[in-house]
């Protein structure tokens, strides 16, 4: 059992990682806007003309 | 309210003789094409608009976009507008920022947004206009932010692009709250996901620690979790949970308690016994207890947030429609401008059907002026060079050059809404019914937890603390806390799909009580508009009105039109009007006059002949044929289908119903006897002023709801315990509206009170179910029998009845409207 000693630290690191991901991405807007990056996939596709956004704006 | 988007070239009117065989679509929204529209050769277009729509697309080379298989099913409607007013400074001041490396960045707006073939094609299509480097569209909330190079070209040009294919621009008018608003709602959302991390980790090793509690387990392992989940749950505490710390502490401050205090008291009271037991290696610790609660608390902030928010959202859409433009002259020229440009000494050309900008007098022309806006008339009133004309009001009939006194936040409308802020600002918080209750709530769980500790102290002094502690963690007041505003998002989100978007829960909790409800009678009890309700003449006579008439556009003739235009009509002939007076032309070989009493006597070939009044409290229109009169047709504002009942609803649920009015008083009295009201109850005359005056008085009794639709209720709505905004209604009204509807009429304002009694109902039913639980846990605790997991087991039980309570209850009518 002493197994734990190791486990439960590494078990909680990984909850850590988890964390920090969540709060960066939703500091950085991701979840702002959960419509319409569903629907962008689906016209990306066949973009004739190279993507011409010089710069996307930073995120919001 | 859509000003500028007026229907481009419809082509509806064309007779449609399309039978299922010879349908033939139109190849840019799929709808039929109209007969004459049909081209054998290449593609045919139901409208003008599509067919600028279909050529732009092709030109862009985004022709892939009619290989969607959802696309918008609606004919293009493209105002055609010049959108001058969007490269003025005064509009990049406002709305335009500058991004560091020098491209202007804005937010606008765009009508008929629906799907994903929008998307791609704004965003695409956008690209295509030299300059812009980037468009980003948010469907839900139809805004499309654009980037673009100020330099190379004018944010008109872009916004003339967006229009023709159908996308009407406006200025995003909430923009500048809009920051603060994300902030808040990342934290938010920050608070719930770490707080749930937390939790379900302290969870998972409590868990451990229940197993070893029935199965064994060695002391060393024990005080290895206990410190591990000591270390979570302090990062939950002093991370999410401050802020119930902050919040109770804040109401300390102000010598009240609200729910936050109670549960403050048991989440410290819980951690500090768990931490004093952890260090010193013996007793319960409730740290499972204490992590779920806090994310529990959170959820429920979280969704009553969100419901709230999306209707202030969709109040500010409609704020963004408001007219952003005016028409100044300059020599012969005539310029669009922003209307928070605009300066006192200009002069400005108002169009006939134009909102008129800012307040001035008028130089040249003469026309009638829809004014119900800010005085509730519904009568329009007749101005000539010299009177004074105010912002926001509607000219109808004739185009006037107005010089500009007094513009913006100066303007009368501009300080009405100042007013307006102000009351909104000082309006006292309706005292909540779970606040109330949490006096109540502190004092016995303090009492209780007195006498658990004396009693043990004489018993069992060793276990005294312990069960003390036992009693404040399971008696915290989690599924009361939640019970409310569970109780509120559930019913504003079913009450949204009615059409009733309800900003905040305090409002709902007030509709379920009673009082004076005020009504507004211009828009909100009746049509809005005039109609014709008597006729004194033959119908031979009926026939030659509508004829002529049918050439006015002036209201009155507009209300006989609506009401007698059917089957084929004479031609009228050499058709002359004259303001403030009538109209006289040739019908069929007669000649017909109508208009006001005086000017049809002057058309009389006998003038001393006596001319009957029009109905009581109606306006008339006086008819003359062949120089002899032939009846008067009255016209009244009427009160709409279904008001009465309503009304009579609304006094049998206790509430005492007034009519306010800026008609005559007699007008005001015609409709309170058609509303079943007696005559006492309504009031002529009120100036947006007096309307406030009358509420404020009401107040005294009891609280006050104000229905209204127009910037002259806002004043008065913005004092009211409540003010309801009914749909069609002026923006300023809307702003400071709690509650607005979608739907015309009094119909919603009675299915809110309903829902508002219910959802009441809801949560007390709460209330009643997690006092049950605390009762059973604090007796429990008080004999000695509360352990970490029955607390752990008690608390979210209670919770999710509370839950499942809130959202199955029928306070709102589940289909959509």
């Amino acid at each position: 059992m002493s197994v734990l000693y190791v486990l439960i630290p590494l078990a909680l690191a990984i909850v850590v990682v988890a964390v920090v991901a969540y709060v960066w991405s939703a500091r950085s807007g991701q979840f702002d806007d959960l419509e319409t990056p569903a629907l962008r996939p689906l016209i990306d596709e066949e973009s004739k003309a190279p993507s011409r956004r010089v710069s996307r704006p930073p995120h919001r | 309210m859509t000003v500028g988007a007026t229907t481009p070239r419809p082509v509806a009117n064309l007779p449609t003789d399309a039978s299922p065989a010879t349908r033939v679509a139109c190849v840019h929204c799929g709808l039929d094409v109209p007969g004459p529209l049909r081209r054998g050769d290449g593609p045919s277009f139901c409208c003008a608009g599509c067919e600028a729509a279909y050529a732009v697309i092709n030109d862009a080379g985004l022709a892939a976009y009619y290989g969607f298989g959802v696309r918008r099913r609606s004919p293009v409607q493209a105002s055609g507008r010049a959108f001058a007013e969007f490269d003025h400074p005064a509009f990049a001041t406002l709305y335009v920022r500058e991004r560091p490396d020098g491209l202007g960045d804005v937010e606008l707006y765009l009508e008929n947004v629906h799907c994903a073939s929008c998307v791609w094609l704004v965003e695409r299509a956008s690209l295509t206009v030299p300059g812009v480097a980037s468009a980003e569209l948010d469907v839900g909330r139809s805004r499309v932010r654009i980037v673009w190079d100020r330099a190379a070209t004018p944010l008109s040009q872009i916004a003339q692009f967006l229009d023709s294919l159908g996308y009407v621009p406006h200025p995003y008018r909430g923009a500048r709250g809009e920051e603060a608003r994300r902030v808040e709602d990342r934290d938010a959302l920050i608070r719930l996901g770490v707080a749930g991390a937390l939790a379900g980790n302290v969870m998972m090793i409590a868990f451990a620690m229940y197993a070893g509690w029935f199965g064994g387990m060695e002391a060393g392992f024990e005080r290895y979790f206990r410190w591990w989940s000591l270390a979570l749950a302090t990062p939950a505490l002093v991370g999410p949970g401050r802020v119930f710390f902050r919040s109770a502490l804040g109401a300390l401050r102000h010598r009240r308690l609200h729910m936050d205090v109670p549960i403050a008291l048991a989440l410290a009271a819980g951690y500090l016994q768990g931490a004093v037991n952890t260090v010193r290696g013996a007793g319960p610790v409730y740290f499972d207890s204490v992590a779920t609660l806090i994310f529990l608390l959170l959820v429920g902030r979280f969704l009553q947030q969100r419901a709230q928010r999306a209707a202030v959202d969709a109040s500010e859409l409609l704020a963004s429609l408001a007219p952003s433009v005016a028409r100044v002259v300059e020599g012969d020229a005539v310029r669009e401008v922003p209307v928070e440009a605009l300066l006192p000494g200009w002069t400005i050309d108002v169009r006939a059907g134009d909102t008129i900008a800012a307040d001035g007098e008028v130089l040249a022309g003469s026309s009638r002026v829809d004014t119900s806006l800010l005085t509730g008339e519904s009568r329009p009133v007749a101005v000539a060079p010299g009177a004074a004309v105010f912002a926001g009001t509607v000219n109808i009939v004739a185009p006037l050059r107005v010089r500009v006194t007094t513009s913006g936040e100066e303007s009368r409308i501009g300080a009405i809404l100042r007013d307006v802020e102000e009351g909104a600002r000082r309006r006292s918080p309706v005292v909540r019914l779970a606040d109330r209750a949490a006096g109540w709530f502190i004092a016995a769980v303090l009492g209780l937890a007195l006498v658990t500790l004396g009693i043990w102290l004489a018993r069992d002094p060793a276990r005294a603390m312990d069960n003390t502690i036992a009693l404040l963690v399971v008696t915290c007041p989690c599924a009361l806390a939640l019970a409310t505003p569970l109780a509120m998002t559930a019913a504003i989100g079913r009450a949204a799909g009615r059409g009733i978007l309800i900003r905040g829960g305090d409002a709902l909790e007030a509709l379920a009580g009673h009082g004076t409800l005020i009504l507004d009678k211009t828009g909100t009890v009746t049509e809005g508009r005039l109609a014709v309700v008597d006729w004194t003449g033959s119908d031979h006579v009926r026939r030659l009105v509508v004829a002529l008439e049918r050439h006015s556009r002036h209201p009155i003739a507009a209300a006989i039109t609506r009401a007698w235009e059917a089957g084929p009509l004479p031609a009228a002939t050499d058709v002359h009007e004259t303001l403030g007076g009538g109209l006289t032309g040739c019908v069929a070989g007669n000649t017909v006059v109508a208009g006001s009493r005086a000017f049809v006597r002057r058309h009389l070939r006998d003038a001393s002949v006596a001319m009957p009044d029009a109905a009581d409290g109606c306006t008339g229109a006086w008819i003359a044929v062949n120089g002899a009169f032939a009846g008067v047709v009255s016209l009244a504002d009427p009160v709409r289908a279904g008001a009465a009942d309503a009304v009579e609803e609304l006094r049998r649920r206790g509430w005492a119903v007034e009519l306010l009015s800026g008609d005559t008083p007699l007008v005001a009295g015609r409709a309170a006897r058609a509303l079943g009201l007696p005559e006492a109850a309504a009031r002529g005359g009120a100036s947006p002023e007096a309307k406030r005056d009358r509420v404020r008085d009401a107040l005294r009794a009891g609280p006050v709801v104000m229905v209204g639709d127009g910037v002259n209720d806002a004043a008065a709505m913005a004092v009211a315990t409540v003010g309801i905004g009914v749909h069609g209604g002026a923006e300023a009204c809307l702003a400071t509206a709690d509650i607005f509807t979608t739907r015309p009429g009094l119909a919603p304002v009675v299915e809110l009170i309903r829902g508002a009694r219910r959802t009441r109902w809801t949560v007390r039913a709460g209330f009643a179910v997690s006092i049950a639980y605390n009762i059973a846990g604090a007796a429990l605790a008080m004999t000695g029998r509360v352990d970490p997991l029955l607390a752990a087991v008690l608390m979210p039980a209670s919770s999710i009845s509370v839950v499942l309570l809130a959202w199955r209850a029928p306070t709102f009518a589940r289909t959509r409207a």
